[in-house]
């Protein structure tokens, strides 16, 4: 992809754009440009809108401590023994809360994989990742990162296992598939 | 009692870059095209749904925006959302509305102004739509990322090369090359899409739809007041429809879409289709091609060929004009371009056309069973609605 990282090209062009406008802006007063390719006019947005969640994971808590000890925890109903992963606080089967957890045996077979070459604003700061899928033992599947940068090294039932990892910059639990070579 | 439904007026956009037009704006050129064809004025219209998915776009409140520009007003209305199948969810509660007897007049416009936001807002927007928290929050998916997934699994079982899945796009360019409404009205060679760069590895700029601004409307009627309006009414035989979990994850196999299973079976079911040979039913589809490899798995999904030889259909171009299925002819998602929640109401107006025997010469459907199909999935594969036309009546 070159030498410019994504997240550098993006934040780039944004701010050439937003000097375009406002030289145009402090000439004309008014905040529209010409379309670059077809010279159609634009109004461009005075107002911003920023978007950041506060989502509850309080029914769910012991899946973050058990990351915290590098393990991987779902949660099992105590009725009809179905295993929830993602987590379920209630079991829609048999409209019953009475859950249990339980860890995971963190190994599997990789079901399939790609990589995300062009990336979402807010992962433009990362190299190219590979997303993966993995089954593991207990037959539940896991969506994750792929510790690989070459996904000619990687195939569709191969051995994985899942670590808990920190993802950084950002500095917080997750967890990743981890190809075993055997 | 249920009553027939069928479509009476369509109207359909300019496919593209719509930075010409505002949202009410384009929003009008279809629906001003829709009244025209049913020979309708605004206040004969009962009730009006407006899908749009949004967020890229600036108006939050779509509906009643369009209502108040396209004089609509003080008529009901509702934006519903299914992602990429909303224009289809719109389509079956107008149908709904109708056939239950609630109205004799329904427009369904379908209408997506993704390039209001830049580029990297669109691909976050689209990634985020499945399950944020548990997909997007941590591993970033994309949209082309989550059909990659099922490309990766489907190319591995059953051999399918990246050439193959060029193959689709370079079937659906060569009908959109004649497609006026086209984003993308040019062919493109099985080199040139092979040349195209990683999306998301397997997939290619070139095996992607594009991302687009556009708008479609169509107008359902009554058997009685369908009758009155035009000779050539086009019947809404089924409407097909089911979900699927919102974590990729939660899935058996990435090999097929179960919604587009489940919802094929169900409107083969309502229209009394063998499942077991569905292609001798119909003359021309419209399938969900978002990416090269979601025709493949459709031409599957649907039952236009045994599990894994989907592939087949492409490498022996069965799905061109002539062949004994023949799919995508407005160019599809690929070519026509994709505006998300304007999609499936975009494949009404061109089977509704391509029954008229009304579209460009060139990619005009031989028509001969008078049926015609479309395929409208929301997300990757969490909605699916598979809706049946035909030109003859359904019953009564
Ligand atoms: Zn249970």
């Amino acid at each position: 992809m070159g030498q410019k990282s994504q997240k550098e090209a993006m934040e780039e062009a944004l701010k050439q754009f937003e000097q375009f406008v406002e030289s145009i802006k402090q000439a004309t007063g008014l905040p529209i440009v010409p379309d670059q390719k077809t010279g159609a006019a634009l109004w461009v947005d005075q107002r911003e809108l920023r978007l950041k969640y506060t989502i509850s994971v309080e029914k769910i808590k012991p899946f973050y401590d058990g990351l915290m000890d590098g393990k991987l925890m779902a949660t099992k109903c105590s009725k009809c023994g179905t295993i929830y992963f993602p987590p379920q606080s209630f079991c829609p089967t048999c409209r019953k809360s009475e859950m249990q957890w339980m860890e995971l045996s963190r190994e599997g077979e990789l079901l399939t994989f790609t990589v995300i070459n062009i990336k979402p604003a807010s992962f433009a700061h990362y190299d190219d990742y590979i997303v993966g899928i993995a089954r593991l033992k207990e037959g539940i599947n896991v969506t994750a990162w792929v510790r690989e940068k070459d996904p000619k090294r990687l195939k569709v039932g191969m051995r994985v296992r899942i670590e808990v990892v920190k993802r950084q910059p950002e500095g917080y639990l997750t967890y990743e598939i981890v190809p075993v070579n055997d | 009692m249920v009553r027939n439904v069928a479509i009476v007026g369509v109207g359909h956009s300019k496919f593209g870059v719509r930075h010409d037009v505002s949202f009410p704006e384009l929003a009008w050129e279809s629906v001003s095209q829709a009244l025209d064809d049913a020979g309708l004025e605004q206040k004969d219209i009962e009730y009006f749904i407006v899908s749009n998915a949004g967020g890229w776009s600036s108006e939050p409140l779509p509906a009643v925006v369009v209502g108040e520009y396209c004089g609509l007003t003080p008529k009901g209305t509702a934006r519903v959302e299914a992602a990429c199948a909303s224009g289809s969810s719109a389509i079956k509660l107008a149908h709904d509305i109708i056939a239950s007897g609630q109205a004799d007049i329904v427009l369904a416009l379908g209408i997506e102004k993704m390039n209001e936001s830049p580029t990297p807002t669109v691909v976050e927007f689209i990634g985020r739509a499945g399950n944020y928290f548990w997909e997007f929050q941590n591993f970033g998916l994309t949209f082309p990322g989550y059909y990659a997934l099922y490309a990766t699994a489907y190319m591995h079982k059953y051999g399918a090369t990246e050439e193959d899945l060029c193959r689709v796009a370079v079937k659906n360019h060569y009908y959109g090359s004649y497609n006026p409404k086209a984003q993308f009205p040019k062919k493109i060679t099985l080199e040139e899409c092979m040349k195209s760069r990683y999306v998301a590895w397997p997939l290619k700029l070139l095996d992607s739809s594009p991302i687009t601004d556009g708008s479609a409307a169509a107008i359902l009627a009554s058997e009685d007041v369908a009758r009155k309006l035009t000779d050539t009414p086009v019947w809404i035989r089924a409407i097909g429809h089911a979900s699927d979990t919102s974590n990729l994850s939660k899935r058996d196999n990435f090999l097929s879409l179960r919604a587009a299973v489940e919802a094929a079976h169900m409107a083969y079911r309502k229209a009394g289709v063998d499942p077991s040979n569905p292609i001798k039913y119909f003359d021309v589809a419209e399938v969900h091609d978002c990416f090269t490899i979601a025709e493949i798995l459709a031409y599957e999904d649907l039952g236009f060929a045994k599990r894994g030889e989907g592939v087949n259909l492409i490498r022996e171009e069965q799905t061109y004009v002539g062949g004994p299925i023949q799919v995508n002819l407005s160019g599809g998602l690929k070519a026509k371009g994709h505006p998300i929640a304007a999609t499936g109401v975009g494949m009404a107006v061109e089977l509704t056309k391509q029954l008229r025997q009304e579209v460009e010469k060139e990619r005009q459907a031989v028509i001969e069973r008078g049926w015609a199909l479309s395929h409208n999935i929301g997300g990757t594969g969490h909605y699916a609605y598979v809706n049946i036309y035909s030109l003859d009546k359904p019953r009564g």
